[in-house]
């Protein structure tokens, strides 16, 4: 694992929690929506902080596929994952919300989940990766991918 | 009933959630490391590669129907319900997936580093 690498799970980490916070924010305004009017889920993305959470979560998008080209999705996943404890920080620190004993035991589980899963390899071992195991190709394998 | 959509709204953000990050996660592995093939061609043939993969497309699609289930389940319930609940299931529902579609060793380290993080991300909602 490079810096690099590194750098890009953080940005994982940092845009999901943002993106997500602007996101419920947005739908905290737009308000209950009825499944007789499900078309005005589509019209909720013109809400400024949904747009603006949904740049946030294409950041998010573009770190997350890059990391998937590198690394296994049952790495990426939990080694991605301490933007809940961002969040639980950035609530206690700056909007001064009381985190309960029990919060700060779900921190300490997901923190070692994290130490778990970076201490292994990022990814299978060759031999025994085959992602495309099971499905027919339906072109010849692109120039640089891994066998 | 509020209640019932409400879980159905998560099983549906679950699902579409774990078939999407499958998906796309088969179709870089077929492209390969993105930051090398930058390196050695230009943004616009990374960018042409990955959206030729038929998967990636397909994953696309799966991931913006759990987007728009979670904004359904956002409009209907607490952040600290939905967001949880639906990110906690999918850590475990990837996990089995991963190992049964893409192969992954999902070794007992892996396994328990995403029961360890599924259940703090729960007892964060508590």
């Amino acid at each position: 694992m490079t810096f690099r690498k590194y750098l890009v799970l953080g940005g994982i980490t940092l845009f999901a929690a943002l993106g997500d916070s602007l996101l419920s924010h947005g739908m905290k305004e737009v308000g209950s929506i009825s499944l007789n009017h499900w078309s005005s889920v589509l019209t909720a993305v013109f809400n400024p902080w949904v747009a603006l959470g949904i740049v946030f979560l294409l950041f998010f998008f573009v770190s997350y596929t890059t990391a998937l080209s590198w690394a296994d999705l049952t790495y990426v996943l939990p080694a991605s994952s301490l933007g809940y404890v961002l969040l639980a920080v950035i609530a206690r620190f700056w909007l001064h919300e009381q985190i309960t004993p029990m919060r700060w035991f779900g921190i300490l589980l997901i923190s070692s989940g994290v130490g778990f899963v970076t201490q292994g390899p990022a990814l299978t071992p060759q031999a025994q990766h085959s992602p495309t195991a099971g499905f027919k190709e339906s072109e010849p394998a692109l120039p640089g991918a891994r066998q | 009933m509020k209640h019932a959509y409400t879980w159905g709204a998560i099983a549906v953000v679950v699902l579409a959630s774990t078939t999407g990050d499958i998906l796309l996660a088969r179709a870089m592995k077929q492209v390969g490391d993105v930051g090398e093939l930058w390196r050695r061609t230009c943004l616009w043939t990374v960018a042409s590669r990955i959206l030729r993969t038929p998967s990636f497309p397909l994953g696309v699609v799966m991931m913006a129907v759990g987007f728009y289930s979670l904004l359904f389940a956002l409009s209907w319930a607490d952040v600290s319900l939905v967001g949880p609940a639906s990110a906690s299931l999918t850590f475990v529902a990837n996990a089995a997936a991963a190992r049964f579609f893409l192969h992954e060793r999902v070794d007992h380290r892996r396994w328990t580093a995403a029961l360890f993080v599924a259940a703090g991300v729960a007892l964060l909602a508590g």
